[in-house]
């Protein structure tokens, strides 16, 4: 079936954009990096239609080798593409909306430096993206977790002139690195313990043993996936690079910040479940990792001023209920999520890069308002993307996160009514966002030299006076996402995995939708009447609870705290004790003080040189005594 | 006519000493004297009191390659004696001495 060229199509554009881009024109530019990721696209639906999987076909891994990369003792690791149904809903979910993202770009980087240099990572993330999903052991689906990693270091740095932007790349860099050193060491522990690394040999071997079997083994590897997770996907205690991430452009964070690379988490934990079905410890903790982060980062979101910000909190807190999903077993639940998700939320973050051009590059919400009148279409699509994610009935954000819900409430009701709150705050802060934007009067400043944001300093190389519907080409993809959005919650992802997760006995109860729709409701409700029928109040109820405002608006002051406890230590104890200590002292002395020995020893031996034949003839007379009263005394042995 | 062991012959032990006699004045004069000509024939001396070495344990021993060594000895010796006399030659050219501490630019 040829999957290697699912990856590879996007990698041939990175090499030809990326070589020779400098000195193509745009048009080509764009021809390449959209061309290739939809020909991609293409090759993915005739895969997946050839093996059968919309038609009820697929239920068998399908599986490619290419060839053996390591060969040691009878571990084999060899280079191996497969496809199972949880990879088909990946592929489609990466080549679709990457497909439509690209498109978007096209218009919204239009009058950015570096264009060709931005679709060379960004046909580069694809193929490392695809490579995550389509690798069949854990050695492959490394690569592409941290290929990944590495284009979202450096679209997050794209504008690498602004201090900000590298700061918020390495931070992206570094946190990952410790999530990655738990999954490297997850990696380790599948080696040594099943001696094989493939899916395929690993899953059946776990899943032949009996759930009790020697549990800690399980217990430990998927803890340690887990911490891989955290940090790909944004989870506490990693979360905090995500919001950062956001200095990145804004497509950026709509393909590898919302709809792909952080559901890289999601997707490992569900493709090795059976190991973690083999922990139900393991698996609580993935459920109330999920649970806090998705209560804590919308809490943090009700307050935030930036657009972006707003949706990137929205982000870790919707990846916290995909966790929640798989922590409570639903793992399909998860996935559907992971799908509506990337749907909706690529469709906000367009939608919000949509805004911020028409209004100039403007990000803070507090200056925009009123945009209904200039922006009629990015209204209306952000429109279903906001009611989508509020669990509006009917739209896709509802279908999934009602199943996980349920799910979470059979398996512990706190955690559905956690869920549930959770899902009201959601509903509040992203319609207070929306009116915002679009309702009221326009509050940008024509000439606004008073209100840079650092953050969007970089975007202000056009000014136009008043806000303006972006171009076709950006918002002909807001309004396929759109649809998607509203209509996606009917394709029946659960029933689909059934092969790989068999769905739950047992209709759950009705009222369990109801509350969770009233939430989301309330909290639609509850935003129209702060922001748009009485403007006033929140400022009045943030004034009354001034310390809690004040806390979610500084986001816990999570970044503080980590300063504090880990990264100021760490470059303490780096200064002072690797640096002063370890390598002045002990590196450095050892060097200089091999030299200084030498030339000591030196220093003694050249007086023998005296130059005067006579004193060497001396000590050859002397050396010569020696050797013949040793000789004399102790005779010549042997 | 063939040789038969030599009557009252002189004992092996009186060349050996001999040879240690003249090896130690080789050396005293290696050592003490300071004109270069005189050093350069103590180093002869010293050769030659290795050669009656040589030959003593060779006729002791009965066995040729004492006097084998003590041909190379020779030889090297002639050999040492044309380069020595040429450098001692050149050192007097060109400093008009041949006090042999003078000659110690080796040094530094």
């Amino acid at each position: 079936m040829q999957l290697w060229l699912i990856p590879i199509l996007p990698f041939l554009g990175f090499l030809l954009n990326g070589l020779f881009g400098k000195r193509l024109s745009k048009p080509v530019i764009n021809i390449i990096a959209v061309g290739s990721v939809l020909l991609s696209f293409v090759w993915v639906l005739k895969t997946l239609n050839g093996l059968g999987a919309f038609s009820g076909g697929l239920d068998e891994t399908y599986k490619e080798h290419y060839y053996t990369w390591i060969q040691s003792g009878t571990l084999n690791i060899s280079v191996d593409f497969a496809i199972v149904r949880l990879t088909a809903v990946m592929l489609m979910v990466i080549t679709g909306v990457g497909t439509l993202i690209h498109i978007y770009s096209v218009g919204y980087m239009a009058h950015e430096g570096g264009y060709y240099r931005f679709f060379a990572y960004l046909n580069l993330f694809m193929f490392f993206m695809l490579i995550l999903v389509l690798g069949a052991n854990f050695l492959v689906l490394f690569v592409g977790w941290e290929g990944v990693g590495l284009c979202s270091y450096l679209l997050i740095g794209f504008y690498f002139l602004e201090k900000f932007a590298t700061d918020a790349g390495n931070k992206a860099f570094i946190v990952n690195r410790i999530g990655d050193f738990g999954f490297v060491l997850a990696i380790f522990l599948v080696a040594i313990h099943f001696g094989s690394l493939d899916f395929g040999t690993v899953l059946v071997q776990v899943k032949n043993l009996p759930v009790e079997a020697s549990a800690g083994i399980f217990t430990t590897i998927s803890l340690l996936l887990l911490v891989g997770a955290t940090g790909k996907s944004a989870q506490i205690p990693l979360y905090v690079w995500l919001p950062d991430a956001m200095a990145g452009p804004t497509p950026v964070s709509a393909l590898i910040h919302a709809a792909t690379m952080v559901t890289a988490g999601v997707y490992m934990i569900a493709r090795t479940s059976q190991i973690y079905l083999h922990s139900p410890w393991a698996l609580d903790i993935v459920a109330i990792v999920g649970l806090t982060t998705a209560f804590v980062a919308a809490t943090i979101g009700l307050a935030q001023n930036d657009i972006k910000k707003v949706f990137a909190y929205s982000t870790v807190s919707q990846l916290g209920y995909m966790f929640v999903g798989l922590g409570v077993g639903a793992f399909s639940a998860g996935i559907f999520h992971l799908m509506t998700h990337a749907f909706f939320k690529a469709l906000l973050f367009l939608g919000a890069g949509s805004v911020i051009h028409a209004c100039s590059g403007e990000q803070d919400m507090r200056y925009m308002g009123g945009l209904r009148k200039y922006t009629p279409i990015t209204m209306v699509t952000l429109l279903c993307g906001s009611l989508a994610i509020a669990g509006f009935p009917f739209l896709s954000g509802a279908a999934s996160k009602d199943l996980i819900l349920e799910a979470a409430y059979e398996h512990a009701p706190w955690m559905y009514w956690v869920g549930v709150f959770t899902a009201g705050m959601t509903a509040f802060y992203v319609f207070r966002a929306f009116f915002l934007t679009f309702f009221g009067e326009y509050k940008g400043k024509h000439a606004q030299p008073a209100h840079h944001d650092p953050d969007t300093a970089h975007q202000d190389t056009h000014h136009h006076g008043t806000p303006h519907e972006s171009p076709a080409v950006m918002w002909i993809p807001l309004a396929i996402l759109a649809v998607l959005s509203v209509v996606g919650g009917f394709i029946n992802i659960p029933r689909f995995l059934e092969p790989l997760f068999p769905l739950q006995e047992g209709e759950p109860a009705r009222w369990l939708e109801y509350v969770a729709m009233a939430a989301g409701l309330g909290g639609i409700a509850l935003a129209y009447l702060f922001y748009v029928v009485s403007p006033g109040l929140p400022e009045s109820l943030a004034n009354s609870f001034k310390g809690l405002h004040n806390l979610i608006y500084n986001k816990y002051f999570v970044d503080e705290f980590y300063d504090a406890t880990v990264v100021e230590p760490m470059v303490d104890g780096s200064r002072q004790l690797l640096w002063r200590v370890a390598d002045v002292r002990l590196i450095d002395g050892a060097a200089n003080g091999i030299g200084s020995t030498a030339r000591g020893i030196g220093g003694i031996l050249r007086r023998a040189q005296s130059g005067y034949i006579r004193s060497y003839a001396a000590w050859v007379l002397a050396g010569s005594i020696l050797a013949i009263a040793y000789i004399g005394f102790v005779g010549l042995t042997r | 006519m063939p040789l038969g062991p030599l009557p009252a012959a002189v004992p092996p032990s009186w060349y050996l000493t001999l040879s240690a006699i003249l090896f130690a004045l080789g050396v005293l004069g290696f050592l003490l004297r300071r004109n270069i000509i005189t050093v350069f024939m103590s180093i002869e001396l010293m050769l030659n009191a290795v050669n009656l070495s040589f030959v003593t344990f060779s006729y002791m021993l009965k066995r040729a390659d004492g006097h084998i060594f003590s041909f190379f000895v020779m030889v090297v010796a002639a050999a040492e004696a044309a380069v020595g006399l040429a450098i001692i030659l050149t050192v007097f050219k060109n400093r008009q001495t041949l006090e042999i501490d003078e000659v110690s630019t080796l040094k530094n």
